[in-house]
């Protein structure tokens, strides 16, 4: 294929690449725009195995064979709870295969067409340069990340004194390295940029708490695309270029919209340090009483309503109460009961999480309302039931400027005339404050096991 | 000024640029109940870097850059087989009201 009819061919897959993003504007057009995706990834791949360069079929039938068995096997097993962990494994390996790529590009410079061995065009060394970099650090942050949201390590963030220097320290250690390296194009000093890279991946994500990872993942996800399209300017490949600039620019969107759904600045998240130590916080009062309910009279109070809002969090998909909520839902909804879901941004462990584990269990999506849709409709609601959420309900956000979550966005629950609270305890919420809105007149608490209690309620209706 | 040549890399600078304002625009329009298939395919898509990796495991003769080649494939073709496929089973479960 000659290099214009190449280049045309990677300017479809681009195209490709944009209307796949654009099919997500709708659940009814997504499915259209995944498979023009994976039509682009398809253009581009073959447009590459037909450069007459690219002889060596066995190699590259293998790598295809053996990974998309792979990615194949763990697409089809995973959980939709483990849904955060497997975009951060990915994350990592678009991350390693940034940095393999450049180091290809390195020993091989003729392959590529940016010079010979040792005498590689400056131009390319800054560009291969920096894809290393950032690729670097996507993938030991993103491993580091992954390692936290499975478990593998605690979840609480790692604080230690000087870290802040020593992370400045690095990165200048790195600008200083990469910088000899595009003026002496040692492999040696390569090696050691890359070492330190990881390093510094690693540094900038363990002081962030488990609370902040869906910024974390977001923001990897926008590293990742950056990566890709500075590997792409080495390789003067507009697909990648493309590609590499969507990514990183929904990545960074994602983080965006992550952090004002927490009210937090970015920076601060990147610094770290949230969800560390609460003890020191307000305790919970022992004067102040709560209203326990049982199973029976949420059924009573749901069944006599006219609308009802369920608010999900996390502790339901911990709970695996999903299906027995919708289930409660449909049964209310055969009595005549108008039953909606309302969805913090940051209800799962990333964002949109709670949207797929409510779609799993067989919500409608047209039932399901983002905060800003379904904020305003509280006050009209006769029965607001909150399930495995707490922090988001919070009405200290508004209330206490002293607060760590204050000027949060929250579900505004105490407006709804009855609110049901499903939780274990009187326990304090992620971010470690209580919520008066268990001590609230209008509030019943139903203590136990979010799945039990729902299971409960639904023998009761 | 007309005998001088832009240098190339400006072109993919533009293309980058306007690219990321594509980008900017697209991504907002996405639905946020669609927040999560959007990580997973943008994942899939920036696997793309495989075309780096494919030039690299390239040629017929062994050397260390057709290793690190075969190496970037393989784990690119993972998560572009893992993410399509992991999309796809996501945006499966999103339906409308019966």
């Amino acid at each position: 294929m000659s290099p214009n009819l190449s280049a045309l061919a990677y300017l479809v897959a681009a195209i490709c690449f944009v209307m796949s993003l654009r099919g997500l504007s709708s659940p009814a057009t997504a499915r259209r725009g995944n498979i023009y995706g994976i039509v682009g990834m398809v253009i581009a791949v073959l447009t590459t195995i037909a450069n007459p360069q690219v002889v060596g079929y066995d190699l590259i039938l293998a790598g295809l064979l053996i990974g998309g068995a792979i990615g194949t096997v763990i697409a089809l097993r995973i959980q939709m709870t483990a849904m955060p962990q497997l975009v951060a494994a990915f994350h990592s390996l678009v991350g390693m295969a940034a940095v393999m790529v450049a180091a290809a590009a390195l020993y091989a410079p003729e392959s590529y067409g940016i010079g010979t061995t040792e005498n590689i065009k400056i131009a390319s060394l800054i560009e291969m340069t920096i894809g290393l970099i950032i690729g670097a650090i996507t993938f030991s942050g993103s491993i580091v990340a992954f390692a936290k949201l499975q478990g593998l390590v605690g979840g609480s963030p790692v604080i230690f004194w000087g870290q802040h220097w020593l992370n400045l320290l690095l990165g200048l250690l790195i600008v200083a390295g990469a910088s000899y390296f595009c003026v002496s194009q040692s492999k040696e000093v390569f090696w050691i940029v890359t070492a330190l890279a990881f390093l510094i991946g690693i540094m900038i994500i363990i002081p962030i708490g488990g609370a902040d990872m869906p910024v974390v993942i977001s923001m990897l996800n926008s590293y990742s695309g950056w990566a890709a399209a500075g590997i792409g300017f080495t390789l003067e490949n507009t697909a990648l270029i493309v590609t590499g600039a969507l990514v990183g620019s929904a990545g960074a969107i994602l983080s965006y919209i992550m952090c004002r759904a927490m009210n937090r600045s970015f920076v601060s998240v990147i610094l770290g340090g949230y969800g560390a130590d609460h003890s020191d916080n307000e305790t919970i009062d022992s004067d102040k009483t709560v209203k326990p309910g049982s199973a029976a009279d949420a059924a009573f109070i749901m069944k006599s309503a006219e609308s009802v809002i369920i608010v999900p969090g996390y502790g339901l998909a911990v709970a695996q109460a999903q299906h027995a909520v919708r289930e409660m839902a449909d049964l209310l909804t055969e009595s005549g009961v108008r039953v909606r879901y309302a969805v913090h941004p940051v209800a799962g462990r990333m964002p949109g999480h709670m949207n797929v584990l409510l779609a799993e269990a067989n919500v409608p999506y047209d039932d399901v309302f983002e905060l800003d849709q379904i904020n305003s409709d509280f006050s009209t609601t006769d029965v607001a039931f909150v399930i495995g959420a707490n922090d988001v309900t919070n009405p200290a956000a508004k209330r206490n400027p002293q607060s760590p979550i204050a000027g949060m966005p929250i579900l505004d629950v105490e407006n709804s005339r009855t609110v049901l609270f499903v939780k274990r305890s009187l326990s304090a919420g992620y971010a470690g404050i209580d919520n008066e809105l268990f001590y609230q007149d209008s509030t019943m608490m139903l203590f136990g096991d979010a799945k039990q209690m729902t299971e409960d309620i639904v023998k009761s209706l | 000024m007309a005998t001088e040549m832009i240098d190339p890399f400006i072109f993919r600078l533009t293309i980058f640029v306007l690219a990321i304002f594509v980008g900017y625009y697209v991504v907002w329009s996405v639905t946020p109940a669609l927040h999560t298939p959007l990580m997973s395919a943008t994942n899939a898509i920036s696997s793309v870097i495989i075309v780096g990796a494919l030039i690299a495991a390239g040629p017929d003769t062994m050397s260390l850059s057709r290793v690190l080649g075969f190496i970037a494939l393989t784990l690119a073709a993972i998560n572009i087989f893992g993410g399509f496929a992991v999309t796809q089973r996501m945006l499966r479960m999103y339906k409308p009201k019966r």
